[in-house]
């Protein structure tokens, strides 16, 4: 198996054959002609039958409702009227006497040199749009035929150096799986087709010819080309196709639609996300929030404590994209399985009843200082909330308290902005939290339940040893009372709850979180749309 | 000679095809016209030229006309500006 990375244009998953569509582009030979005029006359007809071409291509995709497509041959057809266009190939064959392909081959050179050198990505991505036009009018001087994608029975993943938009929109897509190519940009028009496909696309990936023909698999949100891959591998991607195929069917039917039962209970549905390029997911499964931000991917994979600004950046990128909906950002969890080796925690007998999460943070204040400082920052620009892993006691969230109204008045006296409304919640996943819920209620604005840490240490069962897998039962009567007794402490103090792990994802738990009255589910981004689901279909009055 | 300061309300700006309408438009103004950004100034029939300009939403983009039908041309663009960009 060869595992490649690239960059994400759109997410999404493909397993199939892999096709290389090999579209390298033949010199254009440089002559010196004789009769500059009778040059000067072929530009003229060729011109005019590229925009004849242009407009048939442009009618084709109008009428398959492919406005994106249309549009661009629109402005194909624009930029071969330019005077700056036409200018440059008359000079060409005026002055330097060379034949009209030559003449037009660096007039589009030329020009598409200077959008490339442009700040902004989008115009950039322009320099294509140029080298496509003068491609054509080449084809159509030397009477040549452009290269088409020989047509395939079966659909493929389609690799290439990359492609034009001559070349996408001559593609049958009904035959095409993923786009994968070297070059281009997240603005270029197969990046463009892609979205409007709805197809995994990625670019920048330095793959190898040779792997035509082989199995491969496209991961779309990872920007991963997977080749030759082993039985698990295939296995464990056919079922996340499978789960972001229905995530996709579900997204027509149930995107903007609200989260109601058939007796009218509501429940927000929130996401759980890892990182800043996860809430683009977030986003496009209609999540009402983010209701788990796990701040790990800041500490993780890094020689050093990442600083305030990184963090700040980070929080505040998040705020902004949710655009004032709401972003549960939880306070370090490091430690157990997740080990960061400038953390220099000590070898432990039994990680998971261990040194991790606030309780390093308590004793080594200045990093969540830090970190409290970058998300407080942050709630200046968007609807931040902050969350406090491994709660087992009522002094540990009375100290993290008063450790953050340290922090706000720090950044009051140094005229930092803040929102004053950031509110504090704690995660509920000890047996020790469950049972002094009701305390706990009474000092922070709201819970989650983190029902994988809950499982494992209600039922003493290591979620780490697979051998345990029979009595890690998340539906175990234990636990869902464990729930119960939360929600309601929660409640009797006016507080909000939420459910933040696996089990919030569980369709066949929906039922009982609506009766139980739970406020929020957070669950991973493909599946907020199978639990609305759930939700829409759940009758209380039964 | 005649002046027009416009702020471009269209996200976008002069992209591609905006930039293409635009110069359709202008390309039916007998007059001389240039449109400058930052400095910069650009032949306003030329559509290659426009798009160069990188002009974008909240952007200020100045235009001159001079020549025949100057004035006419001059409220002609003010009203297109407004309608489209």
């Amino acid at each position: 198996m060869v595992k490649l990375q690239g960059t994400r244009v759109f997410g999404g998953y493909a397993i199939g054959t892999v096709s290389f569509f090999d579209n390298k582009k033949e010199a254009v030979e440089r002559r010196h002609a004789a009769d500059p005029s009778a040059e000067e006359a072929r530009f003229n007809e060729a011109r005019e039958k590229a925009k004849a071409e242009l407009q048939a291509l442009c009618d084709k995709t109008m009428n398959a409702a492919d406005d994106e497509s249309a549009k661009i041959f629109e402005v194909h057809q624009m930029m071969l009227d330019d005077l700056d266009f036409e200018d440059a190939v008359m000079e060409g064959i005026r002055t330097e006497g060379v034949n009209a392909e030559y003449a037009v081959q660096q007039a589009g050179q030329n020009l598409s040199e200077v959008f490339a050198q442009m700040d902004d990505e989008y115009m950039r991505a322009r320099a294509a749009d140029l080298l496509d036009i003068s491609d054509r009018v080449i084809a159509i001087l030397s009477g040549k035929k452009k290269k088409t994608l020989s047509p395939t029975d079966e659909p493929v993943i389609l690799l290439a150096e990359d492609l034009s938009p001559s070349e996408t929109v001559q593609l049958d897509r009904s035959k095409i799986l993923a786009f994968v190519t070297r070059f281009g940009s997240v603005n270029s028009h197969t990046a463009i087709l892609a979205r409007s496909m709805g197809i995994p696309a990625i670019i920048g990936l330095d793959f190898d010819a040779a792997m035509d023909g082989h199995q491969a698999i496209v991961d779309g949100y990872g920007g991963l080309l997977l080749t030759d891959p082993d039985e698990e591998t295939l296995k464990h991607y056919e079922e996340r196709k499978q789960q972001d195929d229905e995530a996709r069917a579900l997204l027509g039917e149930l995107k903007g639609k609200e989260n109601i039962t058939l007796d009218g209970r509501t429940i927000e549905i929130f996401a759980n996300i890892g990182g800043v390029d996860d809430v683009e997911d977030a986003l496009r499964n209609d999540a009402g929030g983010v209701g788990l931000f796990r701040s790990e991917f800041l500490y993780l994979g890094r020689e050093d404590y990442p600083d305030e600004e990184t963090q700040f950046q980070a929080y505040k990128t998040v705020a902004e994209k949710m655009n004032g909906k709401k972003v549960i950002i939880r306070t370090l969890d490091i430690g157990a399985d997740k080990r960061v080796s400038y953390f220099d925690l000590p070898p432990e007998e039994n990680p998971a009843l261990g040194y991790r999460a606030i309780r390093i943070c308590l004793d080594r204040p200045d990093v969540l200082r830090t970190q409290l400082r970058a998300i407080l920052r942050a709630s200046a620009f968007g609807n931040i909330a902050v969350m406090y892993p491994m709660i087992a006691s009522v002094w540990e969230i009375q100290r993290l308290k008063e450790l953050f109204a340290e922090v706000q008045g720090d950044l009051s006296d140094e005229h930092i902005a803040f929102s004053d409304e950031v509110e504090q919640g704690v995660m509920i996943e000890t047996p020790a939290a469950v049972l002094i819920s009701e305390e706990l209620a009474q000092e922070v604005d709201f819970f989650s339940i983190g029902t994988n840490d809950l499982t494992q240490y209600v039922l003493a069962a290591d979620r780490q040893n697979p051998r345990l897998a029979p009595y890690s039962d998340a539906h175990h009567p234990a636990l869902l009372r464990a729930i119960r007794m939360t929600v309601e402490s929660a409640h009797r103090y006016g507080k909000a709850v939420g459910i933040c792990g696996e089990l919030a994802a569980d369709t066949l738990m929906t039922e009982f979180f609506l009766q139980l009255g739970v406020d929020e589910l957070s669950v991973t981004p493909s599946m907020v749309l199978a639990v609305r689901d759930a939700v829409r279909k759940t009758d209380l009055r039964g | 000679m005649q002046e027009l300061v416009y702020i471009l309300t269209d996200p976008v700006g002069l992209h591609a095809r905006p930039a293409g309408d635009f110069v359709k438009a202008v390309q039916q103004l007998a007059c001389k016209v240039t449109v400058e950004k930052d400095g910069r100034t650009a032949d306003a029939k030329r559509l290659l030229a426009v798009m160069g300009l990188g002009a974008k939403g909240g952007d200020a983009i100045t235009m001159h006309f001079e020549g025949e039908g100057e004035e006419e041309a001059c409220r002609m663009m003010q009203e297109y500006l407004s309608q489209h960009l």
